[in-house]
């Protein structure tokens, strides 16, 4: 696409259920106030496993957003990520009605999709046999359909899908919805990730790669992204939602806007299923991607919000990626890992953390790296430790990247008409 | 077991599936127009009471089965018949 053919898209309504608070202001407030959402599992009893604690969605009532009947017919993770589209859509008094409805879509990515159904279902399948599945099996598990079902409850009829990227999978449904409202695709898109899969198979599978924390004595410092004692992240849950626009379509209707989206970078390390390509060429090529994508220069990012996950290969190899696309500004730029308080939400954690970066630009504060006591010698940029900061932020990009080698980045700018 | 107990135990698991009040669930009462079971809904229903009687309800017996009172008559049929 040439630039002359390019839409310019902007970000009117954001919509956020989180292990810190289920609507967006508590989200923000959450992350600012450094709250921790991390905490023992109550979701099932994890007694036998090897990582005990999560963070989990507290408080959460899907009849909020839903009929009975309705909820009962949704996977968690598609209760979430309906719900939060439902946010998204109000936030920004957007109305789908009969004229407009072919022109938003919705684009939902999710990591893992309806496990929890799946899980009950093998249970029923081995105990009772195959003639006492659920009819609502398939379509409450599978991947697409908080999508599906987004569009179902807001009437938006226009692009539909759901990237399965992994943990990049919220960060990829933004990029690919900011594309197809640039090249005049829709006129406005329902975006992000969404995700609930604090579940027994989960638990147990990341733990077998060896990829969660296993501090169950201190689960509350468990997440200490950039910190030398990290030892892996946290299975958290929940959904973040953006709602883009065409920005000339916003503005006509006197849309508040709270950023404009303006690059998105994606590359493959194309190396091992779930290990980092050392050096982190393949993260450092999509944040280059994402500024050149917005015709923007290394210096001119004031706030990355890291993928951070508090592994031993990711945030070190985050840190060198950082440092190869931005060079001496890496050492200026404010970075902070808000999975530190969110946990890791997988195929959502793209969606949450999208909507804290807009939070970020349209605030001018910067949330913070909580549990930074004593930052790994590899790690050695700003991670705005403890406490958040106010910083004016013109330019600030997202990292997602997730098992596989994806590698994503967004960059959203300050929005100026 | 009576007509009553069957409908009594038909109208409860009609309300726990369909979410609809227990008021709603009239003998004369259409699972699709009155009380909004789509397909899936018509699958999941039917199993549900293969266990609450303990029988079973083959698919083009179900099909036939569009009201309460019809899916009372139908497990009174079974329960009276002698069993194979």
């Amino acid at each position: 696409m040439t630039n002359i053919e390019r839409k310019r898209v902007v970000i009117t309504g954001l919509g956020a259920i989180t292990p810190i608070g289920n609507t967006l202001s508590e989200y923000w407030e959450g992350l600012l106030a450094g709250k921790n959402g991390i905490g023992p599992i109550t979701l099932f009893d994890p007694s036998r496993h090897d990582c005990r604690f999560a963070a989990e969605v507290k408080g959460y009532d899907p009849h909020d957003y839903l009929e009975r009947k309705e909820a009962k017919r949704m996977d968690r993770f598609a209760q979430f990520g309906v719900s939060a589209s439902k946010q998204a859509v109000a936030d920004a008094k957007f109305e789908i009605n009969d004229l407009n409805a072919e022109q938003v879509g919705v684009i939902l990515g999710t990591g893992i999709g309806g496990l929890k159904v799946l899980e009950d279902q093998q249970e029923i399948y081995l105990n009772r046999g195959p003639d006492r599945c659920s009819p609502f099996m398939i379509p409450m598990m599978i991947a697409n359909m908080a999508a599906g079902l987004t569009a179902i409850h807001t009437g938006a009829k226009g692009p539909n899908s759901c990237p399965v990227t992994a943990c990049a999978a919220g960060s990829n449904a933004v990029g690919d919805a900011f594309r197809l409202v640039q090249g005049g695709y829709a006129q406005a898109m329902i975006c992000g990730g969404t995700e609930a899969a604090v579940t027994p198979l989960c638990v147990a599978g990341f733990a077998a790669a060896r990829a969660l924390s296993t501090r169950n004595d201190d689960p509350t410092h468990a997440c200490r992204p950039f910190d030398r004692d990290r030892d892996g992240f946290v299975v958290g849950e929940g959904a973040g939602i953006l709602m883009l626009e065409e920005m000339e379509y916003a503005l006509a209707r006197g849309a508040k806007i709270y950023a404009e989206i303006v690059g998105y970078g994606l590359t493959c390390d194309a190396y091992h299923m779930t290990s980092p390509v050392p050096g982190g060429n393949g993260a450092s090529r999509a944040m280059a991607l994402a500024l050149k994508d917005a015709g923007l220069t290394p210096d001119q990012v004031s706030y990355i919000n890291a993928h951070g996950t508090s592994t031993l290969p990711n945030d070190s190899t985050e840190t060198k990626a950082i440092k190869q696309t931005l060079g001496d500004h890496a050492y200026k730029v404010a970075i902070s890992s808000t999975k530190s308080m969110t946990g890791h939400l997988l195929g959502g954690s793209g969606g949450i953390e999208a909507v804290a970066t807009v939070m970020a630009i349209a605030n001018d504060k910067i949330p913070p790296t909580i549990n930074l006591e004593n930052p790994d010698p590899e790690c050695d940029l700003d991670y705005v430790p403890h406490t958040s900061r106010d910083l004016k932020v013109d330019v600030a990009l997202s990292n997602s990247f997730g098992f596989g080698g994806h590698n994503v980045t967004l960059a959203f700018k300050k929005f100026v008409p | 077991m009576s007509q009553d107990d069957i409908f009594t135990r038909v109208q409860k698991i009609v309300k726990e599936q369909l979410e609809v009040e227990l008021s709603e669930v009239k003998p004369e009462a259409n699972f699709a127009n009155d009380l909004g079971a789509d397909s899936l809904d018509t699958v999941e229903l039917v199993m549900a009471l293969e266990e609450e009687f303990d029988i079973e309800i083959p698919d083009e017996a179900a099909e036939g089965i569009t009201t309460v009172q019809a899916c009372v008559d139908y497990i009174n049929s079974q329960l009276a018949a002698p069993k194979a």
